[in-house]
C-alpha cells in the first residue's frame, strides 16, 4: 500500500507540475527515481515535524499541491498544531501520508502506534480523513487527492493486505461503498477492517445472518446518507476499525446515529481499540487480535447483539466504567451496564 | 548596550502619527498587545514604507513582497501600517476585535495584507520558507520577510526552520527579529536567555545584521542592502525597546497585554507620545 502511495505520488508529479514532495528522514532510496527525475520537487528535511508542515502550508499558499510523508504518529501528533493552524485554518491542500496507521508498528511500542490518529485529524475543521483498505483503493484514493480542495490525511497500512476493495464500485471521496447486501445487521468499516466485515458477512450468510457491509474509506466527511440509509434497515449496527474507540469511525458513526432518533431501537457496538496504550508488542495481528479486532469477534458481537431477547429490557447494573491494572501490568477498562438477559 | 540606544531614539513625526493610531485603535476597543506592538512600529514602518513592494488594491497581487508577522500579538502595529497605506478602511480599526471587524487580537488572512494568520508563535518562519523555496523554483524575483518576536525564538520550530533555511540557501528570505529583550513573564535573558544570539543565527546557516530597530535610517541602510549574501538567508536583529514611545508603556509589562484600558490611561498615552 506504501509503495503504491509513493508511486502514484511520482506519477502524479510527472503530470503536474504542482505536485511537491517533502518527506522527513525516510528510509534509504524512497522514492529515489522521483529524486532522480523531478530533484526540484522533492524535499527530504529532516526529522522537523513542525517546519516540515509550515513549509509545505506556504508552498501551498502559492498554488502548489505538496505531499508529506512520514510515520503516522509523528505526523499528526508531533506536529498536531502545526496542521492545526497552517493547514486546517488556512484551509490549504497539503495531502499528509500517515505511515504505519493503528497497529503496523507494534513491535516498536506505543510511540509509534497511530491509535488516534483518525480522531485528532478529524477534530480539525476542514480536513479530510482517508483510510483506504488496500493498495488498489489507495491508488483510486490517491488519484482522487489531486484536486481536492484542502487538506487531506490519508492513512497508509502495513503494506500487503489483502486485495477486498472492487475496480466496480466507483471510490468517491466523501461516499461511503456498499460491499455487500443484507438487511439484518450493519457492519461500517474502514481501512484494512473491510477484509473483516466481508469475511464476517460471508460467515454469517452461512447461518442465515444477512449483514450489509458499508465500507466508509472517507472517515470525514462521513458518509451520513448512506450510513442513516442503512442503519434505518436494520436493528444492529456495528463498527470495526483499528484505531481508539475514542473519537474515530465508531464515534463518527455514533453521533450520526443518535441524532438520527431513529423510532425503533438500534443496538449498536463499536469495535476498536479500547482506550488504552498497547501493554505488548509482538505484531500488528496479535495486538489487534488482542484488542478483538477481528472476523471472530465481529461474528460473535452481530450475533450476540442479533438475539432475540437481547434488546435492552431491564437495567439490572451499571457500574462506573474504569481503567484498571491489567494482570500483565497495562490497563484494562472495567465496568459498564448489565441488561436484563 | 543595545537596549539604552534603542531608548534614547527620538521619534520623529511619523513614528509619533502611527503610535496615536494604535492609541486611537485602543480607545475604541480598551485592550491589546500594546507593548509588542510599540516595539515593532519602525520595522514595519521602514518596510512598508521604503522596502516592499506590494499594490493595496490588489492585496494578492502575484509578484509582490511576502511579508509574515510570526509574532501576531503584534498585530496593532500591522493594522495601523496596512490602513495607512490603504489595503482596508479607516473604521476597520476602530471595529478591532468587534464581532462585526475583520481585526482580531492576532492577524487572519481574511484581512487584506496579512498573508498568513498567525498568533501561536513558531508558525511564520516554516511558513515563510515554503514561500521562499516556491519563489525560487519559480524563478520569481519576490522575496520574503519574516518577523519573529524574541520570545518566540523560544520556540523549537523556529530552529528547524532556521536549520532549513540555511540549508536551502535561501538569500530570498529575511527574518527580522523585535529584540525587545521581554517576553510576557520578565526579561527574555532571565525566562529562558537567547544569548549569543547572533552567533546562533550565523551557527544556523544566516548572515546576520544587527540594527537599532528604532533607527529608520539604520532599518532602511540593512534593508536596501539585500540580500547581504547571495547564497544565504539574512538575520536582522532589531534591537528595541517593548512599549517605544510612551513614558509609561516604556518596558513596562503591565502593558504587554491589557484590557480594560481607562479613559486616563488613553489621555495619557496621547500626551506621552507628544512629549516623546
Amino acid at each position: 500500500m506504501r509503495k503504491t502511495c509513493l508511486d502514484v505520488v511520482h506519477e502524479l508529479a510527472r503530470k503536474d507540475k504542482r505536485v511537491f514532495y517533502i518527506g522527513s528522514d525516510l528510509g534509504i532510496g524512497t522514492l529515489q527515481k522521483f529524486k532522480e527525475e523531478i530533484p526540484e520537487r522533492f524535499f527530504m528535511e529532516g526529522i522537523s515535524e513542525a517546519n516540515m508542515i509550515g513549509m509545505a502550508a506556504g508552498l501551498a499558499m502559492e498554488g502548489k499541491i505538496p505531499y508529506v510523508n512520514t510515520i503516522a504518529t509523528f505526523l499528526t501528533r508531533r506536529c498536531f498544531e502545526q496542521v492545526v493552524v497552517d493547514l486546517g485554518l488556512h484551509n490549504l491542500s497539503v495531502r499528509l501520508l500517515g505511515n504505519g496507521g493503528g497497529l503496523v508498528y507494534a513491535p516498536l511500542g506505543p510511540t509509534h502506534e497511530a491509535i488516534e490518529d483518525i480522531a485528532i485529524m478529524r477534530a480539525i475543521p476542514h480536513m479530510t480523513v482517508i483510510v483506504p483498505a488496500d493498495a488498489d483503493e489507495m491508488r483510486r484514493a490517491m488519484l482522487q487527492s489531486l484536486d481536492h480542495q484542502g487538506p487531506i490525511y490519508i492513512r497508509i497500512a502495513k503494506g500487503g493486505d489483502p486485495i477486498v476493495s472492487r475496480q466496480d464500485i466507483p471510490f468517491k471521496i466523501g461516499k461511503a461503498l456498499k460491499m455487500h447486501e443484507g438487511s439484518d445487521a450493519l457492519v461500517i468499516t474502514t481501512g484494512v477492517t473491510l477484509a473483516n466485515g466481508l469475511e464476517a458477512a460471508s460467515q454469517l450468510e452461512q447461518e442465515g445472518l444477512k449483514v450489509c457491509v458499508l465500507h466508509a474509506p472517507t472517515v470525514k466527511p462521513l458518509d451520513q446518507e448512506s450510513i442513516l440509509r442503512l442503519a434505518a434497515e436494520v436493528g444492529v449496527i456495528v463498527t470495526i476499525e483499528e484505531h481508539s474507540i475514542v473519537g474515530g469511525l465508531g464515534s463518527a458513526v455514533a453521533e450520526t446515529l443518535s441524532e438520527a432518533n431513529f423510532p425503533t431501537v438500534k443496538r449498536f457496538k463499536r469495535i476498536g481499540i479500547p482506550d488504552v496504550f498497547a501493554d505488548k508488542y509482538g505484531s500488528q495481528a496479535s495486538l489487534m487480535r488482542g484488542f478483538g479486532i477481528t472476523t471472530e469477534n465481529l461474528v460473535a458481537t452481530i450475533k450476540d447483539l442479533s438475539r432475540p431477547g437481547s434488546s435492552p429490557g431491564k437495567l439490572i447494573e451499571q457500574v462506573l466504567v474504569k481503567d484498571v491494572p491489567s494482570p500483565s501490568g497495562g490497563r484494562v477498562r472495567e465496568g459498564g451496564v448489565t441488561w436484563e438477559a | 548596550m543595545p537596549m539604552d540606544k534603542a531608548k534614547i531614539i527620538k521619534l520623529d513625526h511619523r513614528s509619533k502619527y502611527l503610535r496615536r493610531r494604535i492609541i486611537q485603535t485602543l480607545d475604541a476597543t480598551r485592550r491589546g498587545h500594546v507593548g509588542a506592538a510599540l516595539s515593532l512600529i519602525e520595522i514595519l514602518r521602514v518596510l512598508y514604507d521604503d522596502i516592499l513592494r506590494y499594490d493595496p488594491k490588489n492585496s494578492r497581487w502575484p509578484q509582490r513582497d511576502r511579508c509574515i508577522l510570526s509574532k501576531g500579538h503584534g498585530c496593532l502595529a500591522l493594522y495601523v501600517v496596512l490602513q495607512d497605506k490603504g489595503f482596508f478602511s479607516e473604521k476597520e480599526l476602530w471595529k478591532f476585535c468587534e464581532p462585526d471587524g475583520i481585526l482580531g487580537g492576532h492577524p487572519e488572512v481574511k484581512v487584506p495584507g496579512v498573508e498568513a494568520s498567525t498568533g501561536s508563535l513558531g508558525h511564520g518562519l516554516p511558513i515563510g520558507i515554503g514561500l521562499a523555496l516556491n519563489a525560487k523554483y519559480e524563478g520569481a524575483h519576490h522575496r520574503v520577510f519574516v518577523i519573529l518576536g524574541d520570545g518566540e525564538c523560544n520556540e523549537g520550530s523556529v530552529w528547524e526552520a532556521a536549520l532549513c533555511a540555511g540549508k536551502h540557501k535561501l538569500s530570498n528570505l529575511t527574518v527580522l527579529i523585535d529584540y525587545n529583550q521581554y517576553q510576557s513573564y520578565g526579561p527574555t535573558s532571565e525566562v529562558l536567555n537567547l544569548e549569543p544570539f547572533a552567533a546562533k543565527w550565523k551557527a544556523f546557516g544566516f548572515t546576520v545584521r544587527e540594527v537599532n530597530g528604532h533607527d529608520v535610517d539604520e532599518l532602511r541602510a540593512a534593508l536596501r542592502a539585500l540580500p547581504l549574501e547571495l547564497d544565504k538567508p539574512t538575520a536582522i536583529i532589531c534591537h528595541t525597546l517593548k512599549g517605544k514611545g510612551m513614558k509609561s508603556t516604556e518596558g513596562n509589562l503591565k502593558w504587554h497585554h491589557k484590557s480594560g484600558i481607562k479613559d486616563e490611561e488613553i489621555r495619557q498615552l496621547f500626551e506621552e507620545v507628544e512629549v516623546y
